[in-house]
């Protein structure tokens, strides 16, 4: 696209730049003035969702953000708390899934590369990743080229860069077949009291671009993020950017290392929207004003106008103030590092943002339109339909159609959402960086903080089936379920980051689902004193006009005051007494049981919010007391695959019994909420039973642990099993064998 | 003992590899500049940790090899010092000639990290000493150039010499006779693709690394 970046912006343009014609006539009226093609650029990357928030801002509004050990909330490049012994922990989530889709393999690696810029930009050095990853139905054609795609580029920045992934999650359904989520989620460690932020106080201090040059990559790959699909069109692919994790880990050590230093006033990275969200977010939160001049920035290309240069998004950038006169101290780091590095400006206190081209201005336009005065939209909504409860006759298809312990373990631990997702992981650096203490496959990842012998707990969820089917309930479910991952390994939950991945705000029952969503999530957040410091939004997931399941993802992080009193899945011995904490009523409604073997919905389960505080508060008691040998939360498949797990894990058999009310696919595979399964010696039995009866606790031996195979003894009074050799075969098998197909 | 880190600007295993150092021998190493043409006066060991190098597009470790510090690091093992190269450092290593081979795509053709039982070839060595009676270990490994590959001749040869010091029990990456760490004719270069310096730290539950650092500690 050439265009003269002097011309006038018209109408016309500023619908292909994604701006409605309302938003265009604000613009004319903001300024008093038709702005040129590069002004309009700027004003449409600016009022795009992906950096305006303009359809969730008041909704957003409704998470609970404050608590005392929080220093930064939702604002910054990502929220921040207060750790103790002088430490921060930095951390958000992001997706890019719209990028992912397009190109899988560089979306994917350079989402990592994006999340990680977030984080080092505050001062922290990143300490571990994670990813949230939603793929379409396992048979879909497209779908293995994108599970490929997108595990090779994680892999491939990541491992490359030195950070360890250490956890996450992959789901498969055909509601993402046109529309696939990357969520990635980093974490990093600072000094208290020395966060960066973007804020550039003060005018006439050196700007300062450091890192790759700018080309012609990544144009408008905001407001691509803001525009739904259309299927067979592939022409979005030019705007997908390429990373270089190689040059990433250098601005990392180079940053870090000059943050050592007080030459820095404000620093951000150059992530949507490139140079031009980042110099407008540091101008404006600073209170200043920020003049560049194009001609110094660093280009790869030849001939780029300034609206090329402005909504660039090649990777890898960073963009700082400096104070004045220690431009040679940053450029010695800088050569150190083998960095690009250029002064391209200067602040001032004009309160707009100026831009030079070979000598003449280019653009001149207040901040305040750009960035707090931004559209924001109320926009209708209509309050989402729940799903219809299981009929009568549903419910006793759920019972009839059972067909025994070992036929419905087997087909649900092979299925594609509980089948192993070590073909994933294996292909992740788990242990680089010498401090993961659990990792894939642990309720929550463990990462020491060096030399311990403290540690941080951290975890991604949501249940999307579970949101479609109640927003408000689904929303309070994902906040519970990482919470209760949390408390599943013995940390204290502090606060969570969230990414919302849903369809077309336009659409009125679209922004229901959203609008609930967050209101669910808030109360959860608020109940559990769980506060959100840190978030992205990732709207129009459409294809033709079929939207994504509501998927708002949650990355929660805990703290272990010590790694000696923790608890993992993987510890269960020979012997061991099995009890499930927490009350069974059999909620077969939307659990994966009637999804997978009855082809059932029905309504998903309620979230007691006082039953799981109290129960995640009384399991984390017992870990820290050191009476729990192993602990694992019940999600997905509930007690019989909670079960399975820990027992493969392990490598130890587990012999389950019930004799109760419930029929026994209910007490197997019923999504009841705020439980766990625990696994003590037979010693502490005692001890265990009488604080649970103190806690008011519901507390049920239902098994014990030995042998080489996971059993069942139920109502039909003979005892049902499969050996744990054969299961793990078939949960292990599912991905692999689905994967080699893809050559 | 005195130990220093070699650091090219793609290491990632650098800091790793000095925790390991400082608290299996009680000193923290000299952390090396890629740029460095010395060694510090008087060490005895130095590590090529893992990582990328210089970002290994090209072919892992190539551009290392040329840089001024494997210059010195060559230098170092000519005088019989000791020499660990730990996965990229390995790579590097066979790059530079100070071990024979070389480590090319693994056969999956996809990076894996995995923890892996490993056979202790030959504990008669200075990197292997302190496994004494013990006849194998686990250790992870992460790398997606790890499939060590040399000529027949060549691997009779080490073979025929006990050169091969780790073997996997369960070949990750289809290295050729199952080859995990080599040493060179006069034993005071080893290269290895599995990290023993993240299996060394009982906090963490691994210690099958150990020995590696015991051995060098003994050695010096």
């Amino acid at each position: 696209m050439s265009l003269d970046p002097i011309a006038p912006g018209t109408l016309a343009l500023a619908e292909e730049f994604g701006l409605s014609r309302d938003e265009y006539n604000l613009v004319l009226e903001k300024l008093g003035r038709t702005p040129n093609v590069t002004e309009l650029g700027i004003f449409s990357v600016m009022w795009s969702e992906h950096c305006s928030y303009k359809s969730t801002r008041v909704h957003l509004a409704k998470f609970p953000t404050k608590a005392a050990h929080v220093i930064y909330g939702p604002g910054e490049n990502a929220g921040a708390i207060d750790i103790g012994e002088g430490l921060a922990a930095i951390f958000k989530m992001e997706s890019h899934n719209h990028p992912s889709f397009i190109e899988p393999f560089q979306g994917a690696a350079t989402g990592v590369g994006g999340i990680l810029r977030d984080v080092f930009t505050m001062g922290a050095r990143p300490i571990a990743l994670m990813n949230a990853l939603r793929f379409g139905a396992p048979e879909h054609p497209k779908t293995r080229k994108l599970v490929d795609g997108v595990v090779s580029g994680i892999s491939f920045y990541g491992n490359c860069v030195g950070v360890p992934t250490v956890g996450g999650e992959t789901n498969f359904d055909a509601r993402y077949n046109g529309n696939i989520l990357v969520n990635v989620f980093c974490l990093g460690i600072a000094p208290r009291d020395k966060i960066f932020t973007s804020a550039a106080k003060g005018a006439n201090n050196p700007v300062v671009y450091v890192g790759a040059k700018t080309g012609r990559d990544g144009i408008h790959g905001a407001t691509m993020a803001s525009a739904e699909f259309v299927e067979g069109d592939d022409s979005q692919r030019p705007t997908v950017q390429v990373g270089d994790p190689f040059l990433e880990k250098l601005l990392i050590e180079a940053c870090l290392e000059l943050m050592e230093t007080d030459a820095i006033i404000g620093i951000q990275d150059m992530g949507a929207a490139g140079l031009t969200s980042s110099s407008i977010e540091m101008a404006s939160k600073g209170g200043a004003g920020i003049e560049l001049d194009l001609d110094a920035v660093p280009a790869r290309e030849e001939g780029m106008t300034p609206y090329e240069f402005m909504l660039s998004e090649s990777q890898e950038r960073m963009l700082m103030v400096l104070k004045p006169g220690r431009e040679h101290e940053a450029k010695r780091i800088f050569d150190k590092w083998g960095l690009d590095a250029a002064v391209i400006g200067t602040t001032t206190d004009s309160g707009n943002l100026t831009l030079r081209w070979h000598g003449e201005i280019v653009c001149d336009l207040p901040l305040g339109p750009l960035a707090d005065e931004a559209p924001r939209y109320e926009r209708p909504y209509v309050a989402p339909l729940k799903a219809i409860p299981l009929t009568e006759g549903e419910q006793g298809r759920l019972v009839s159609e059972y067909p025994g312990f070992a036929a419905s373990l087997t087909k649900l631990m092979s299925s594609p959402d509980m089948a192993s997702k070590r073909w994933i992981w294996e292909q992740y650096d788990r242990h680089v960086m010498g401090d993961t203490v659990a990792d894939s496959g642990s309720d929550a990842a463990i990462v020491r903080l060096y030399p311990g012998p403290r540690a941080l707990a951290m975890t991604c969820d949501v249940t999307p089936r579970y949101v479609e089917a109640d927003a408000y309930g689904g929303g309070k479910q994902a906040v519970a379920e990482a919470w209760r991952n949390l408390s599943a390994v013995g940390a204290r939950p502090l606060a969570v980051t969230d990414n919302l991945n849903f369809g077309n705000p336009q659409r009125p029952e679209i922004m229901g689902q959203i609008v609930h969503a967050i209101e669910g999530m808030a109360e959860a957040c608020r109940a559990l004193a769980f506060p959100v410091i840190s978030g992205n939004v990732s709207l129009y997931n459409e294809t033709d006009g079929k939207a994504i399941l509501p998927t708002p993802a949650i990355g929660g992080v805990g703290i272990l005051d010590t790694l000696e009193r923790r608890a993992s899945a993987d510890a269960l011995a020979v012997g061991d007494v099995l009890a499930l904490i927490g009350e069974s009523a059999g909620h077969l409604g939307q659990s994966l049981y009637a999804r997978e073997l009855i082809a059932l919905g029905g309504a998903a389960p309620p979230v007691d919010l006082a039953a799981e505080k109290k129960n995640g508060d009384f399991v984390r008691g017992l870990i820290s007391d050191g009476l729990v040998r192993a602990a694992h939360d019940l999600s997905d498949g509930g007690l019989a695959c909670a079960a399975a797990e820990m027992a493969l894990a392990s490598d130890v058999g587990i012999a389950l019994g019930y004799q109760g009310d419930l029929a026994d696919a209910a007490f197997l595979y019923g999504e009841d909420q705020a439980r766990y399964l625990i696994a003590v010696k037979g010693a502490a039995l005692p001890e265990l039973e009488q604080r649970a009866r103190a806690a008011g606790i519901d507390f049920l031996i239902v098994g014990e642990a030995g042998g080489n195979e996971i059993s069942f003894l139920g109502a039909s009074g003979k005892r049902d099993g499969i050996s744990l050799k054969t299961l793990r075969e078939t949960h292990e098998e599912w991905l692999p064998s689905y994967m080699s197909k893809a050559r | 003992m005195k130990s220093a880190v070699v650091v090219f600007p793609g290491s990632n295993c650098d800091r790793d590899a000095a925790r390991a150092l400082e608290r299996m021998t009680g000193a923290a190493p000299a952390m090396v500049w890629h740029k460095d043409t010395e060694l510090p006066q008087g060490t005895d060991l130095v590590v090529l940790p893992g990582g990328f190098s210089y970002g290994d597009y090209l072919r892992s470790g190539a551009m290392a090899a040329r840089s001024p510090v494997v210059r010195a690091v060559a230098a170092h093992a000519d005088r019989g010092g000791l020499v660990l190269g730990i996965c990229n450092g390995f790579q590097v290593l066979t790059e530079a000639r100070l071990l024979p081979g070389a480590l090319t795509r693994n056969t999956g053709l996809r990076f894996v990290c995995r923890e892996v039982p490993l056979a202790i070839a030959n504990a008669n060595t200075a990197f292997t000493r302190a496994y004494r009676e013990a006849r194998d270990t686990v250790i992870p490994v992460a790398h997606g150039d790890g499939r060590f590959v040399a000529d027949e001749s060549a691997l009779d040869r080490l073979e025929g010499e006990g050169r091969v010091v780790f073997r996997y029990l369960n070949n990750p990456n289809g290295s050729a006779r199952d080859i995990a760490g080599i040493v060179n004719d006069r034993g005071n270069v080893m290269g290895m693709m599995p990290h023993p310096e993240r299996a060394s730290d009982a906090a963490l539950g691994r210690l099958g690394g150990a020995p590696v650092f015991q051995s060098l500690l003994e050695a010096a």
